[in-house]
């Protein structure tokens, strides 16, 4: 029987039950989400297909324009060739923060309207465990397909370029010197890491918490907040504060958020980054929103 | 050992007292049927039992706190809420793997064993399945984990009457052994009588009734009298009198039914006269409190 199966394991293990049953649930907690949110990996996965459809349409005048970066400087060659792969990951990036943005906002808020929460209620799953799935679901699985995604993509981006190359008489090796595919592909993942997952905590786990909490539209309550705050301040006492820390924060005004990051050259220090004050203030907020949405789970009901 | 035990339970949202002061004791090993018409706290008190809401007093399940322990609590506690809780988006086969891979004490196989009497497809999303099997399907999941304590609270509402029939024979044949305990909350009344062991009626949040359906029997008489006996009836203090085809019928409460057998032809109430009577007197105490 399943008890006795999962009590000899444990045992062989050496681990604690209540560990390896904690481990267990989180687990099923995870592929859970991956069941119901679908999206997760078939919205980026789409978008990949839509591009590298798009790109046959570029590979027609590929050899042209590779003739015509020869005639330019070093640095603007590398643009000029890089710019597919740029729009690639810009897009796929794009395609996963949206399915994050309504991830995120439904993920708690789903299970109250179908009522299914008080199925998973029945189960011996702790709400910290299913609000921590969930956020780990946000905060890495997403982000680590969408590199995965976006990996695959270029890699087909650059073998039917190296192809149509070849069939036009044009050196591959030189056009993969160019690329410099290692740089590019620690710039995103610094990028993702960075941005992604540090940088946005805090946004991610307070549409999490206004997902455990709202009852209806949680689109609007996510954003009505911060928008009355910012009309308050502006109305009361003429500052623009909060709409600045906004831009700066959410908007890729901060040096360490900013879209350059894809540019290797351009890129902040990780040891800079580490240190900002921000980064540490925003990453308390999200450990603060994930307790509340974690209370919050347990005392909600399907609504 | 008590399954369940309350003392002084209460539950209010804003002004309204959905639970007022219960105190109960349910012993393992019995099946009892929470009765109360809409709004009489039935779910609110389940939901306490279940850990899904917060309380005042003090209230054991299992020995645990179901607020603070809900989690640990479900492995002994299985639970249909209602007929529609599953979700709509998940595979039955997903089903059975999420159950096995969270529940310690679930049988997989005693699972597809059920699953397999019923037409549902492994294949199938719960959205693709009737309500009716949708209603199987939950219970296929919740037989197959080794439970203490099973709290149903209305599981067969809008099901057609040959899947209610079905629900209760498997969970009495292949569910219940004695030492489990089963609360039930329904208006299906009478469907569920000769399940259970235990009646408990509910109404304005206070338990107006518990009894065993031992005690059910021999303590209530109805009597539909005889015509001239009405006023001898009546000195005896019935707990309800109404008419029925010209003819009018008593209930007593702990009265010698030999004493009764004279005045009319004597039966045991249906639950749900009796019900009828326990509820129609609360109403008259209220008014009477106004």
């Amino acid at each position: 029987m399943n008890t006795t199966s999962n009590a000899v394991q444990e045992s062989q293990l050496g681990i604690s039950p209540a560990v390896l049953s904690a481990t267990r649930s989180f687990y099923w907690s995870v592929r859970r989400e991956l069941w119901e949110y679908r999206s997760i990996y078939l919205a980026p996965a789409s978008i990949a297909a839509v591009i590298v459809l798009g790109f046959v349409f570029v590979l027609v005048g590929l050899p042209h324009t590779v003739r015509s970066a020869m005639a330019l400087s070093p640095n603007h060659q590398r643009d000029a060739l890089a710019q597919p792969f740029e729009v690639a990951a810009g897009l796929i990036m794009a395609a996963s923060f949206i399915v994050s943005f309504y991830y995120a906002l439904d993920s708690l808020y789903g299970e109250r309207r179908d009522r299914s929460i008080l199925f998973w209620k029945s189960l011996p799953v702790s709400d910290r465990t299913t609000v921590l799935a969930k956020a780990f679901v946000l905060l890495l699985v997403l982000p680590t397909i969408s590199v995965a995604i976006t990996v695959v993509t270029e890699a087909i981006i650059v073998l039917l370029s190296s192809a149509v190359l070849a069939a036009s008489g044009l050196s591959v090796a030189g056009f993969w010197a160019q690329l410099q595919p290692m740089q590019s592909m620690m710039a995103l993942l610094y990028h993702i890491g960075t941005v992604h997952i540090l940088w946005y905590a805090p946004l991610y786990t307070w549409l999490l918490l206004i997902s455990a909490w709202s009852k209806r539209a949680p689109l609007l309550w996510a954003l009505l907040p911060p928008f009355a705050i910012v009309v308050f301040e502006r109305v009361a006492f003429h500052t623009t504060y909060f709409q600045n820390f906004l831009q700066n924060r959410f908007g890729g005004g901060n040096d360490a958020a900013s879209g350059n990051m894809l540019d290797p050259e351009m890129r902040m220090p990780i040891f800079h980054f580490m240190i900002t004050p921000g980064l540490w203030f925003g990453l308390l907020f999200a450990a603060a929103f994930l307790v509340a949405a974690t209370r919050l789970r347990r005392a909600r009901g399907p609504i | 050992m008590a399954c369940i035990e309350a003392r002084g339970l209460r539950k209010a949202f804003g002004s309204t007292i959905a639970v007022d002061g219960v105190d109960l004791r349910i012993e393992e090993g019995r099946i009892v049927g929470l009765i109360g018409p809409n709004g009489a706290g039935k779910t609110t008190a389940l939901n306490a039992f279940l850990g899904l809401t917060p309380y005042e007093g003090e209230l054991r399940v299992l020995g645990r706190d179901p607020w603070t322990e809900r989690d640990r609590l479900m492995c002994d506690v299985s639970f249909i809420a209602d007929v529609a809780v599953l979700p709509r988006w998940i595979r039955v086969s997903q089903a059975l793997d999420y159950v096995a891979g969270v529940h310690p004490r679930f049988d997989r196989a005693k699972a597809e064993g059920f699953l397999a009497k019923t037409s549902i497809k492994r294949t199938s999303k719960v959205r693709e399945l009737s309500k009716g099997m949708v209603a199987q399907l939950h219970l296929a999941l919740v037989m197959a984990i080794d439970a203490r304590l099973l709290v149903l609270d209305e599981p067969t509402l809008g099901l057609d009457i040959l899947y209610r029939k079905q629900f209760y024979d498997s969970l009495l044949n292949d569910y219940f052994d004695r030492t489990r305990t089963i609360v039930v909350a329904t208006h299906q009344i009478e469907e569920i009588k000769d399940v259970l062991t235990d009646l408990m009626f509910i109404n304005y949040g206070r338990i107006v009734l518990n009894c065993t359906m031992d005690e059910y029997e021999s303590r209530f008489v109805e009597v539909m009298l005889h015509p001239e006996k009405i006023t001898a009836a009546r000195a005896l203090r019935p707990m309800y009198e109404r008419q029925t085809l010209g003819r009018t019928v008593l209930l007593f409460d702990s009265v010698n039914r030999q004493q009764l057998v004279a005045l009319g032809d004597v039966r045991t109430p249906s639950i749900a006269d009796l019900f009828v009577a326990v509820m129609g007197n609360q109403g008259d105490m209220k008014g009477a409190a106004k």
